[in-house]
């Protein structure tokens, strides 16, 4: 999984809560942090590898090396900072240049609920870019905990979905070389009885 | 963690400081750095927009001296000192009542252009410059106000600066092998150096062969790292993995840094390891692995965690409070790590402004030492609570502080005294031979390289300088 956004919307307070659930005001992320966090669903255990990059503009050049294979991109804003949500779609731009489409869980988050009363971004605003987008959409305060252990539990369930759309294309891919095999006799016969009519 | 927290204000009041006070101008040191448009790029107190005339009339003045082909170095008037420093697109600026050298000044004000490369390189600075004249650095400095603002705190408080030299945690010999040990087993293909730190001071450093055949590393660029490591509470989150660039090493490119602390949550001993390959994350996080894993074996946590600093009553010398010893490579048999030693602090010096005052007492010695005009091989200084004495040799610079009654006589005893004590210590004081390994497949060759090279430098015999 990786978070992404505009420096100082929150993403490490996130991923904070997301493994530890605690929260503590943090200095910028310097480079890329990597946590790990085990999620339960009812009948399966994932493990998820955070990576939670830096918003700061001089590590852009770097982040691509961490949403490139991720399984679920999380693009965060502050719901107080406009300026933050229209960073998130430049964000988004980029994402949908890498991402396979139905391959990633992408989410919008708009964090710090706790700051309603100094709301830029309406909730409605919000829904709207996501729906338009085929994104996934939450409000959350990572300061107050709102909404932040549901949300990792639906992009828990999302991405196992996702992956079992995959696995599914993954193993009819393996089954076909067991098949193979399976009729190696039948076909090296008929090459053998190819050639002995070759000449 | 807690520091993160208690430091945010602190930070947040730093630039909120109203620029108009008399308070902001009674700043025992002011830095400032802009661009040669005249652009605002940081400022230590008071927000860079407040203070973007300010800046404008000290780049008029630098334009002005340069337009009658000069540069201007510094100002002087009776209570400050203004020193500048201009370097590529960049402009320096410190203003200052500490009664410092112009020359460490313009030291300090190098390491603060040292540590805003590190995050950006030289290259991309001279480019972003060369495309635009008056592009706002700031946009791409956003969020490391606080590492620069942790490095000029510790340049104030942390005589490594002065001696351009690093310290390192006293440790066994044998344990200190022990750790290079661990080190020197968890490689990976690019990894360049791995090196652990202990309380923000140095335990052991271990080189990739080639690489540090070619170059060394500078004691400058282990104290940005360092400071990166302190001015980040965000490390204790998790495994950092970031872009660096060591402008010593090289100025224009970048390493990448997998940066951990071994011993959550306490968050004392902190690994660094440097590759040269930014998709490695995860081999170098691997190397990490076995090295928790070794160090959990051995239980180097522990004895590490009851490593400290010495008193300087271990000396057994009396009338000595305190003392900085920094002994000199050997030039063309081994490059070393320059390092010093020094003891705790202690009373008479136990309070903040104790402190400051015996390190502005040192800062004076050096700078009469390592003066321009007339430099000096030895100087006894009787100041009004106590007695200095520094002296220089082509083996050793060494800094001392005596109670205020002691002769010259008995001085200069204690400090052939201290001399014989630190021999004697060497071993635990100093990192010694710095250990090799060598990341290119053949491993059978390259642990007998590293051995051989163990050898070689015993012979040598780094430290046997007095």
């Amino acid at each position: 999984m990786v978070l992404l956004g505009s420096s100082g919307v929150g993403k490490s307070c996130l991923a904070l809560r997301f493994g530890k659930d605690e929260f503590r005001s943090t200095s910028p992320t310097v480079g890329c942090a990597y946590l790990t966090r085990m999620v339960h669903l009812s009948d399966v255990n994932l493990r998820f590898e955070i990576w939670d990059t830096a918003g700061q503009e001089k590590y852009h050049s770097v982040t691509p090396l961490y949403y490139r294979g991720a399984h679920a991109a999380i693009l965060v804003y502050d719901i107080s900072k406009r300026e933050t949500f229209l960073r998130a779609q430049v964000w988004l731009r980029e994402l949908e240049k890498q991402v396979v489409p139905g391959s990633s869980v992408l989410w919008l988050v708009g964090n710090k609920g706790d700051l309603a009363e100094e709301r830029q971004v309406s909730v409605q605003e919000g829904e709207e870019l996501a729906r338009d987008r085929g994104l996934y959409f939450s409000e959350t305060s990572a300061m107050s905990g709102f909404q932040v252990s549901e949300l990792l539990a639906a992009i828990a369930l999302r991405v196992y979905e996702c992956l079992g759309a995959q696995q599914e294309g993954l193993s009819e891919w393996r089954e076909t070389p067991l098949v193979n095999l399976h009729h190696r006799d039948t076909f090296s016969s008929s090459a053998a009885s190819c050639c002995r009519v070759g000449p | 963690m807690e520091a993160g927290t208690q430091e945010m204000p602190a930070f947040m009041t730093n630039r909120d400081e109203d620029v108009t006070s008399d308070s902001w101008r009674q700043h025992r040191k002011h830095v400032f750095v802009l661009s040669e448009a005249g652009k605002p790029i940081y400022s230590r107190y008071g927000s860079e927009e407040a203070l973007s005339s300010t800046m404008g009339v000290m780049m008029a003045l630098v334009s002005f001296v340069q337009s009658g082909d000069n540069i201007i170095r510094s100002v002087y008037s009776e209570l400050h000192t203004v020193v500048f420093l201009q370097k590529g697109p960049l402009v320096l600026v410190c203003v200052s009542n500490s009664r410092q050298s112009e020359e460490q000044l313009r030291g300090e004000l190098l390491y603060v252009y040292y540590q805003i490369i590190s995050m950006l390189t030289q290259a991309s600075i001279s480019r972003i410059f060369e495309h635009k004249k008056n592009y706002d650095l700031r946009r791409l400095l956003a969020g490391s106000e606080k590492i620069l603002d942790g490095l000029l705190n510790l340049v104030d408080s942390d005589p490594s600066f002065l001696l351009t030299a690093i310290h390192c945690l006293p440790l066994a010999s044998s344990l200190r092998d022990s750790l290079s040990q661990i080190l020197q087993k968890a490689i990976t293909p690019n990894l360049v150096f791995s090196i652990l730190v202990a309380k923000n001071q140095l335990l052991t450093i271990v080189q990739e062969k080639t690489v540090i055949e070619d170059a060394r590393l500078e004691p400058a660029d282990v104290h940005l790292l360092l400071n990166l490591i302190g001015a980040s509470s965000a490390f204790q989150a998790g495994e950092i993995w970031t872009p660096i660039c060591l402008p010593l090493f090289n100025p224009d490119c970048y390493f990448y840094a997998y940066i951990s602390y071994l011993d959550p949550p306490e968050c004392t001993v902190c690994l660094l390891l440097l590759s040269t390959d930014k998709e490695a994350f995860y081999a170098v996080a691997d190397c990490k692995r076995k090295i928790e894993e070794a160090m959990v074996a051995q239980n180097a946590l522990s004895l590490i965690a009851k490593a400290h600093s010495y008193s300087v009553s271990q000396v057994g010398v009396s009338d000595l409070r305190h003392f900085m010893y920094k002994p000199f490579d050997v030039p063309d048999t081994y490059r070393q790590l320059t390092q010093f030693t020094s003891p705790e602090m202690e009373a008479p010096y136990s309070s903040e402004e104790e402190k400051m005052r015996l390190l502005d007492l040192y800062r004076y010695m050096h700078s009469r030492i390592h003066s321009s005009t007339r430099p000096l091989k030895l100087i006894y200084h009787v100041a009004e609570r106590e007695t200095l004495l520094a002296w220089v040799t082509s083996k050793f610079e060494l800094y001392t502080c005596f109670s205020p009654l002691v002769t010259k006589a008995c001085a200069i005893t204690a400090i052939t005294k201290l001399l014989r004590w630190i021999k004697k210590e060497e071993e635990r004081l100093f990192i010694r031979y710095p250990p090799k390994y060598s990341t290119t497949p053949n491993p059978s060759k390259s642990s007998r390289g590293g051995k051989s090279d163990q050898q070689d430098s015993t012979e040598n015999g780094f430290l046997t300088l007095l």
